[in-house]
């Protein structure tokens, strides 16, 4: 069952008519968490905006639960939560305060929906008389999460969780993530983070308003048309610059402690080891790479 | 010997009773690029505050640039170039004029801020933007600006505080190459990241946790050392044994 339609949402800002969201369509299986992943400016937020029924789009049409955004935007926002990427929780009521505050908003209390913020509300009660804008950066957002889930909703929409938050905490929120998951809540999260898009059921990847490619994380990797090299040498700037001038190089780049490449035609290991020595080039290891979301996303942008 | 640009022994903060750098002892050479790892609240921050000359050490000795950063703070900053996430240009300030600005403020004379601007421009592919105002850039750009500013003035140092965040793949890469470019010319990079690849783009790294530093080596050693496969798991591993937060 279909839980978020999204079809040919356009949406552009000012006079000059910029472009943000730009055509974009899409839907969302009750239950599924569903990834869009993008840099900064992609349009992220936009879609999230008009979704929540926060922004009106230019063309386009949306619905949540077969409710229209434009027409009964009333009632999606009583079964839908959204977590800004922004922290928009009052900053001088405590932890408890704020939950409460949520919680009577939407007409329900704590108590009603504990069951569903326990795992997530236990990790920060003790610190429930803290005032929110003392709260830690993982404290925060652990709150906020339990704010936009106290009435229950069917949709969550999450806006960059994880941005600026270490690698501990994110491990951390996605673990609160596949939890709720069982609870068959529906999650739309985005994300700049390319690594986070495998824990998604499916993700759209998403560039200057266009959706570049929507699948799961494995068939996107599974349809990554080149075969990918790994190489590792003693000094990596030298190598990417090496492998930069080969001739039959397709792509090359750094990634992690290898540099990634690909050659253009039939690939030829013994030809580009040879190439790299008479460059100077030292300790040289070439290896095919297993491809990563951030690869096929690097593709789909050249 | 490679000549040490950044030399800390014992370096501690402490706010009241709260240690918030706790005794950390390292040397980064010249032309280094070294990764200053940590999760939220680990300390990072108030260490890198403390080397810059912004902020009094509670004990502890260290050298910038071979000054003192208890009583040669002045001549720390004129040696170090600064650019962070949260703030690095001013939005409303055209591409040129935020040039001019930063140079002007790093004490570059009027006739070198005109050439290395120009040569700037240049290097960035910018010159048709000169005018434009920075708020009106995309994100990449706006960063790749913002590091070459600060580098203005050739500094020995420059202090990367999560430089790359929230741009693409292909653009985060881009920033990498100036930072090379920047080390290859004998400017040391002190960078911090959430990003875990790009500290295996590091030639050391080092991991902080509640005050102290729990680990540091190159990446290759520190994967060996814990005997983990990426740099994600050793930081994890170490970072998790984490008692306080932000």
């Amino acid at each position: 069952m279909e839980s978020v339609v999204v079809k040919n949402i356009t949406k552009t800002y000012g006079k000059e008519k910029k472009i943000a969201v730009d055509d974009v369509s899409f839907s969302v299986n009750k239950g599924e968490l569903f990834g869009l992943i993008g840099p900064d400016g992609a349009g992220k937020t936009s879609i999230f905006r008009v979704l929540t029924t926060l922004l009106l789009a230019d063309r386009g049409s949306a619905s949540i639960d077969g409710l229209d955004v434009v027409t009964d935007f009333k009632s999606i926002r009583n079964t839908i939560g959204y977590m800004p990427g922004r922290f928009s929780l009052y900053q001088d009521l405590t932890v408890e305060e704020n939950l409460s505050f949520f919680a009577t908003l939407f007409g329900t209390t704590i108590q009603e929906n504990y069951d569903l913020i326990k795992d997530i509300y236990i990790q920060i009660e003790p610190f429930k008389t803290r005032r929110a804008g003392k709260l830690s950066g993982g404290m925060k957002q652990k709150l906020a999460l339990c704010c936009a889930l106290i009435h229950k909703p069917n949709v969550l929409f999450l806006d960059e969780p994880t941005t600026g938050v270490d690698p501990v905490s994110r491990k951390e929120f996605w673990e609160m993530l596949k939890k709720l998951k069982e609870q068959d809540i529906t999650i739309i999260v985005s994300t700049p983070y390319m690594d986070e898009a495998n824990l998604c059921d499916r993700i759209a990847l998403i560039q200057e308003g266009k959706i570049l490619s929507i699948d799961s994380p494995k068939n996107i990797i599974d349809n990554y048309p080149d075969v990918l090299f790994a190489i590792k040498a003693d000094k990596m700037y030298p190598l990417l610059q090496a492998l930069s001038v080969y001739p039959k190089r397709l792509a090359s780049y750094a990634f992690g402690e290898f540099a990634h490449f690909s050659f253009q035609g039939k690939p030829n290991q013994p030809d580009l080891l040879q190439f790299l020595e008479n460059k100077g080039i030292k300790n040289i290891e070439i290896k095919e790479a297993a491809v990563t979301i951030e690869d096929s996303f690097i593709k789909l942008l050249s | 010997m490679s000549k040490k640009v950044i030399s800390c022994k014992g370096l501690t903060k402490r706010f009241g009773d709260f240690t918030a750098v706790d005794s950390i002892t390292f040397d980064v050479d010249k032309g280094e690029i070294f990764g200053f790892l940590g999760a939220n609240g680990a300390g990072k921050t108030t260490a890198m505050r403390m080397l810059c000359g912004l902020s009094n050490p509670t004990s502890g000795e260290a050298t910038i640039a071979g000054f003192d950063v208890y009583k040669e703070t002045e001549k720390i900053k004129k040696s170090i170039g600064y650019m962070s996430q949260k703030f690095s240009l001013y939005d409303d300030l055209t591409v040129q004029e935020n040039i001019t600005f930063f140079a002007g403020i790093y004490g570059l004379s009027d006739k070198a801020i005109k050439e290395n601007s120009a040569a700037l421009l240049k290097q960035l592919g910018m010159e048709d933007q000169a005018n434009k105002r920075v708020g009106s850039l995309p994100l990449g750009w706006k960063q790749k600006l913002a590091f070459s500013t600060a580098i203005i003035h050739k500094p020995e140092i420059v202090f990367l505080d999560e430089p790359t965040g929230g741009v693409d793949p292909v653009t985060r890469r881009q920033f990498w190459d100036l930072i090379y470019e920047a080390s290859g010319n004998g400017i040391t990079i002190f960078v911090t990241t959430h990003y875990m690849d790009e500290a295996e783009y590091c030639n050391r790294v080092s991991i902080m946790v509640d005050g102290r530093v729990e680990a540091l080596d190159t990446p290759t050693n520190l994967k060996k050392q814990f005997g983990l496969a990426t740099m994600d798991e050793v930081f994890y591993h170490l970072a998790r044994e984490a008692k306080r937060g932000e």
